[in-house]
C-alpha cells in the first residue's frame, strides 16, 4: 500500500478456467500480475475479460484453476471475504445512498472507525468534496465514474479492477479520465486491473496489456512491445492497423528470413519472426512504409522490403496522410506518411513503390490467413463494398 | 369564437374535474347538514352536530374501527407474504414458475361476487365459523395479488449490478438486503400496502359474503342506507377523504422537494484546469 502498513503483492491466476455450459468463455489461463501495476486486459467482446475480473472479483466461481493474492489462495473466499474492490461498468453507485454514504459503505460493512475522516480525503482526492451530500443522480457520467473510484479505493484493496470504467463517458471525457485515473494509480500505487476492448486506452494507460482472444492470451507486454512486434496474426490485426502479406518460407539470407509471396521475396529479421510452418505472413506497420513515386525508385535503399503498386485512395488528415496502395496482386495496402513537407503528395492513379526497413518487418504463422481479428464489421463493410464495385457499370 | 377554440380545452378540463369532485363535495357538504327527515339526501340547516358527537349513532364507530382493525391486519399480512413471493418468483428458477405467475393474477381477474360466493361455499363446508377470521382470509387473498403485481415489477426494474457491488464492498448476503436490496425495494412494497389497505377498507361485496354477523363499514353504510344514513357517516367518510388527500399531499410535497435537489445546478470540478498545468 501507498501508506505502507501492508506489502502489496502480486496477483497470481494458475489454470484458470470458466465454462458456461459448452462454451469455454476463459480457457486455462495462467496469469501473473505484478503488484502496484497498471494491467490490461484488452480484448473484443466476448473473449473472456470481463468473466476472468468477475472471477477475480469473487461474482463468478471458476470452474477449474486457482487466484491468488501473494500465496494467499482467494479462489474459495466470496466477493465479501476479498480484499478486491471492482469498479462496475456504469459504475452501480446506490442511487438510495448519497455520495458520501456510497463511499463510506465498504468501510461501514467492515465496522471501520472513524470513516468520515477517510472518506472526505477520499473525496478530496477524487476532487469531489463538495458533491458529499449529493445523490449520485445529480451528478454527470464522469462524476459519477470518480465517485464508483472512491468508492472501490476507499478500502484499499490489494486489487482494484475496473470493467470497462469509461464506456459510458464520451470520448473527450475519456481521455480525460485516462489521465486522471493514471493519477490516481500512481499517487496510491495499488494493482489495477482494467478491462477493456478499447486498444488505444489500454495502451494509454497500461504499463502491461495482455491481449485476449477466445478465452487465452495471445500476447502480453509492454504496449510498444506488443504493438512493435506483434506474435500473431489475432494481435497485429487487432492492437492499431497491420498490412499482412501472405506467402511461403524461401529460405535464408544472413540473419534475416526469406518469405517469397506473389513472385515478390521479403526479408524478415529471424528474431522477428514468428512463423513454424509452411504458410508464413509478412507484416509491417502503416506508418513504417515510405511511399514513393515508380520514377523515384532508385531512391529505395538497398536493405529495404518493397512493393509496386498504384495509389486508389488519398485521405488527409492534418496530422498525416493515408494512401490506400493496390498491389498487383490486388491487395489494398495501407500506408500513412507524416505531413513533413508541405505539397508533393502521391495522388489518386499514381504507380508508386513502396518500401519499409527489414527492421520493422515481422513474420507471423500464417495457417488461419490474415483477417484473424479484423473486426468483423469492418470485414463485412469491405466485402459490401466490393460487391458494390463489381456491379457497378463500367464507365 | 377564438376565444373559444383558445381555452376548449381547459374548458372540458374543469368540467370532468367538476364531474369527479361533485359527489365528494355533496358528502362533505352534507356532513354539515341538520336533515329535516330521516333522509340526509337535501340541505336543511347548518349544524356541527353530526361532527361533536361522531359516535352518537349506535354501530357508526365501532364498524368504523372494525374495518381499519381488518384493513390494517390483513395488508400487514398480506404485505410481507406478498413481498416474499415475489422476490422468489424474480430471484429464483423453479419448476411451477411459471405456473405461479399466472396463478397470483387470477383473484384479481376473478369477480368479486363469484370469489365471494366461492369463499362462503368453501368456509361453511369446513364449517368454519363465519367472523373477523374469514374477512380477514378473504381479504389477505386478493390482497396479496396486488403486492405481488407491484413488488415484483419494483424488483425486476433493480439493476443486479447493484447487489453485485454491494457484495464487492464486503456485504454479506444479509448486510446486501438490509442496506441496499430492501431499501430499494421498500417505495414499491409502501405503495402496495397503502393499495392493500384501500381496497380492504373500501371493499364491500367479498366482506358482506363471509361476514356472518360481524358489521364492517362499508356493510353498516349499506344496512343505514334502508333506513336513512346518519349524517355521522358523512363525517366518518370526510375524515377518511382529508386522512388520504393529506398522504397523497404529504408525498407530492417530498417528490417535489426531491426533484427540486435533483434539478439544483451542479458545478464542475476544475479538473480540466489542473489537467492542463500538470
Amino acid at each position: 500500500m501507498a501508506d505502507g502498513s501492508r506489502p502489496v503483492e502480486d496477483l497470481h491466476l494458475r489454470n484458470l478456467s470458466k465454462k458456461f455450459g459448452d462454451v469455454a468463455a476463459v480457457d486455462d489461463l495462467t496469469l501473473t500480475i505484478p503488484a502496484g501495476s497498471f494491467f490490461a486486459l484488452l480484448g473484443a467482446s466476448g473473449c473472456g475479460k470481463t468473466t476472468t475480473l468477475r472471477m477475480v472479483a469473487g461474482l463468478e466461481d471458476p470452474t477449474g484453476g486457482t487466484i491468488s493474492i501473494g500465496d494467499k489462495d482467494i479462489t474459495g473466499l466470496r466477493a465479501f471475504e476479498r480484499p478486491v474492490n471492482t469498479v462496475f461498468q456504469s459504475y452501480a453507485l446506490f442511487p438510495h445512498l448519497d455520495i458520501f454514504e456510497n463511499v463510506a459503505f465498504g468501510l461501514r460493512r467492515r465496522k471501520v472507525k472513524d470513516v468520515s475522516a477517510q472518506v472526505e480525503q477520499m473525496l478530496a482526492l477524487v476532487e469531489l468534496g463538495p458533491m458529499a451530500r449529493r445523490k449520485p443522480a445529480q451528478l454527470s457520467g464522469g462524476q459519477q465514474q470518480r465517485v464508483a473510484v472512491a468508492r472501490a479505493l476507499i478500502n484499499r484493496p490489494d486489487v482494484l479492477l475496473l470493467d470497462e470504467p469509461l464506456g459510458a463517458l464520451d470520448l473527450k471525457l475519456r481521455r480525460q479520465m485516462q489521465i486522471e485515473l493514471k493519477r490516481i494509480q500512481v499517487e496510491v500505487g495499488t494493482t489495477f486491473v482494467h478491462v477493456t476492448h478499447d486498444q488505444e486506452e489500454a495502451m494509454t494507460m497500461a504499463d502491461t496489456v495482455a491481449v485476449m482472444n477466445s478465452g487465452r492470451i495471445e500476447q502480453l507486454g509492454h504496449p510498444a512491445d506488443i504493438y512493435e512486434l506483434p506474435r500473431t496474426v489475432f494481435v497485429a490485426n487487432f492492437l492499431g492497423q497491420s498490412n499482412l502479406i501472405q506467402g511461403a518460407p524461401a529460405g535464408h539470407s544472413g540473419d534475416d528470413v526469406l518469405v517469397s509471396a506473389f513472385g515478390e521475396t521479403f526479408a524478415v529479421p529471424a528474431a522477428r519472426s514468428f512463423a513454424v510452418g509452411t504458410d508464413v505472413i509478412v507484416g509491417v506497420r502503416p506508418e513504417k512504409m515510405t511511399i514513393l513515386d515508380l520514377v523515384d525508385e532508385h531512391r529505395v535503399p538497398e536493405a529495404h522490403n518493397r512493393v509496386h503498386g498504384r495509389v486508389t485512395d488519398v485521405s488527409y488528415t492534418g496530422v498525416s496522410t493515408q494512401y490506400l496502395v493496390m498491389t498487383p496482386w490486388d491487395q489494398e495496402l495501407i500506408v500513412f506518411e507524416q505531413n513533413v513537407v508541405v505539397g508533393d503528395r502521391c495522388e489518386v492513379g499514381d504507380e508508386v513503390v513502396v518500401h519499409w526497413s527489414t527492421q520493422h518487418t515481422f513474420g507471423l504463422d500464417g495457417s488461419a490467413g490474415t483477417s484473424v481479428g479484423v473486426d468483423p464489421e469492418v470485414l463485412a463493410l469491405e466485402a459490401a463494398a466490393q460487391a458494390l464495385i463489381a456491379d457497378a457499370p463500367e464507365s | 369564437m377564438r376565444w373559444l377554440r383558445r381555452n376548449l380545452i381547459g374548458i372540458i378540463a374543469i368540467l370532468v374535474l367538476v364531474y369527479l369532485f361533485i359527489p365528494i363535495a355533496v358528502v362533505i357538504a352534507l356532513s354539515f347538514n341538520n336533515p329535516s327527515g330521516k333522509f340526509n339526501t337535501s340541505w336543511n340547516e347548518f349544524s356541527l352536530d353530526a361532527w361533536k358527537n361522531i359516535c352518537g349513532v349506535p354501530g357508526v364507530c365501532s364498524s368504523f374501527v372494525t374495518s381499519i382493525q381488518i384493513g390494517l391486519v390483513s395488508t400487514l399480512i398480506a404485505t410481507l407474504l406478498g413481498s416474499m413471493i415475489a422476490f422468489g418468483l424474480v430471484r429464483y428458477r423453479f419448476r411451477g414458475r411459471g405456473t405461479t405467475n399466472l396463478l397470483i393474477f387470477l383473484p384479481m381477474a376473478t369477480p368479486e361476487v363469484v370469489m365471494g360466493a366461492s369463499l362462503l361455499a368453501l368456509f361453511l363446508n369446513l364449517r368454519f365459523p363465519l367472523g373477523m377470521g374469514t374477512v380477514m382470509v378473504a381479504h389477505i387473498m386478493f390482497i396479496i395479488s396486488f403486492v405481488v403485481v407491484t413488488v415484483k415489477a419494483r424488483l425486476q426494474g433493480m439493476d443486479p449490478r447493484l447487489e453485485e457491488a454491494a457484495r464487492d464492498l464486503y456485504a454479506s448476503p444479509r448486510a446486501t438486503f438490509r442496506y441496499v436490496t430492501f431499501p430499494l425495494v421498500l417505495p414499491g412494497i409502501i405503495g402496495a400496502a397503502l393499495l392493500g389497505f384501500s381496497l380492504s377498507f373500501d371493499d364491500f361485496i367479498i366482506s358482506f359474503f363471509n361476514a356472518g354477523t360481524l358489521v364492517t363499514f362499508p356493510i353498516f353504510i349499506w344496512g343505514a342506507a334502508q333506513r336513512g344514513i346518519p349524517v355521522q357517516v358523512n363525517a366518518l367518510a370526510t375524515l377518511v377523504f382529508v386522512v388520504a388527500l393529506l398522504i397523497v399531499l404529504g408525498a407530492q410535497f417530498v417528490g417535489n422537494r426531491r426533484r427540486k435537489a435533483l434539478e439544483a445546478p451542479v458545478p464542475e470540478p476544475i479538473l480540466v484546469d489542473r489537467l492542463s498545468r500538470s
